[in-house]
């Protein structure tokens, strides 16, 4: 599988200029992912706009093979936060590209969950820790929402895109009602989306 | 003496390892899907950790930055066997999701152009929204329930669809603002309550946030 660089040419050059931008470009995506990781409170979908600003500055991709990417880490199994961190980095520096990006979306986490581990008997029940909650969570709700906006508009431009516009919106209209009202298990209604959209699109 | 505990070490690194590396690949739907699993293995199965203290470790992890299921591992396998327990396990619920994204990457590439692979693809990205769109509803339940919380939210939403700015930064300050007000609130003698309710991390039922991500 040969791995696409979508938006960063590289030039030809003697090995060490390559050598070093890849090892750049793999220093870049982990920072990056640290970043990321390090505010990823609430965990997958809120992270979505932060991959997405990331992306976007850095130059790293387009916004259709973001979206593909966003895509698929839903579909995949596992938490979507580090599952686009996976495939974001493969498509930017291959297999290290993904390992590395992985690592930099947990380290930030696992670190200070490690501490709160030391910690546990005693900053639990808090007033500080709740009150850093009631601030943080209003802006997790609404950075999901964000993504969700962003996420339906990805992919869609120009006309006679009526059809589908409607269809998606039929989709996940029924798919929201089936995972609220009958609690349906998110791997069911990806399959059943995915039988309907073979049907309408 | 030394060489049998080394031993009885790495054993339990490798059963860390294996009983969460079990758990990653059935978890369609992210984090909060996982937490019924964790608590069959670490709990139920193994008497890793107990279980009042895996309620109160549930809404820690789900606070903490990072996927609730990786976060719940990583606490886990530290208090069993330290960092390195802690690395086996997050290594061990990582590793098979890691290799499962690559492989729907890769069919997804090979199936790219055929009308109705694309097609069916597209009905899913209808799904992905709907997954995300009720992960918002159920934490918007119980995040947003006071005058304050509705401000920050339409003033983070104001921020975030006006300017192009890093969403880090409006996680920070909203944040800010939060403790900042219930600091003045307390200071006024107004009430400041931090949940909606008093339900949430109470009741045998919500023992951990109706919110999966």
């Amino acid at each position: 599988m040969r791995v696409k660089n979508f938006s960063r040419e590289k030039k030809p050059g003697t090995r060490n200029i390559i050598y070093e931008k890849v090892d750049n470009l793999l220093g870049e995506l982990f920072i990056a992912f640290v970043k990321i990781g390090l505010f990823s409170f609430g965990g997958g979908y809120a992270v979505i706009p932060s991959i997405q600003y990331q992306a976007n500055s850095l130059g790293w991709m387009s916004d259709s093979a973001f979206g593909k990417s966003i895509l698929i880490s839903g579909m995949a199994p596992g938490p979507i936060a580090t599952n686009s961190a996976t495939l974001i980095g493969y498509q930017i520096a291959g297999i290290n590209g993904a390992i590395v990006s992985t690592i930099g979306m947990i380290l930030p986490s696992f670190i200070l969950i490690i501490i709160v581990a030391l910690f546990f008997y005693k900053i639990r029940g808090k007033q500080w820790v709740k009150a850093t909650l009631y601030g943080l969570k209003p802006i997790i709700t609404v950075l999901i929402f964000y993504a969700a906006f962003h996420l339906f508009v990805l992919g869609k431009e120009g006309s006679m895109l009526n059809w589908t516009i409607g269809a998606t919106l039929v989709i996940v209209g029924l798919a929201v009602y089936g995972l609220l009202k009958y609690k349906l298990h998110p791997l069911w209604v990806i399959a059943g989306s995915g039988l309907a959209g073979i049907i309408l699109f | 003496m030394q060489f049998q505990s080394e031993m009885g070490k790495s054993r339990r690194l490798i059963e860390l390892f294996w009983a969460f590396f079990r758990i990653g690949p059935a978890t369609f739907g992210g984090g909060y899907a996982m937490i019924p699993m964790i608590e069959k293995e670490a709990v139920s199965k193994r008497d890793w950790i107990k279980e009042e203290e895996m309620n109160e470790l549930l809404a820690i992890a789900g606070s903490a930055p990072g996927g609730v299921g990786v976060n719940v591992a990583a606490f886990i396998g530290y208090r069993l066997a330290g960092v390195a327990g802690a690395c086996a396990a997050v290594l061990g619920i990582t590793l098979p999701t890691f290799i499962v994204a690559l492989l729907f990457f890769f069919s997804y590439s090979f199936f790219e152009g055929n009308i109705k692979v694309e097609a069916a693809l597209k009905g899913v990205h209808a799904a992905v929204i709907a997954l995300v769109l009720v992960a918002g509803y159920r934490l918007a339940k119980s995040a947003i329930f006071d005058k304050t919380t509705i401000a920050i939210a339409i003033l983070s939403l104001a921020v975030l669809a006006i300017a192009q700015i890093n969403p880090i930064i409006v996680i920070a300050t909203g944040t800010l603002v939060g403790l900042a007000s219930i600091r003045i609130k307390s200071w006024l003698g107004v009430d400041t309550r931090t949940h909606a309710g008093k339900k949430l991390f109470a009741g045998k039922e919500t023992r951990y946030p109706e919110y999966y991500i």
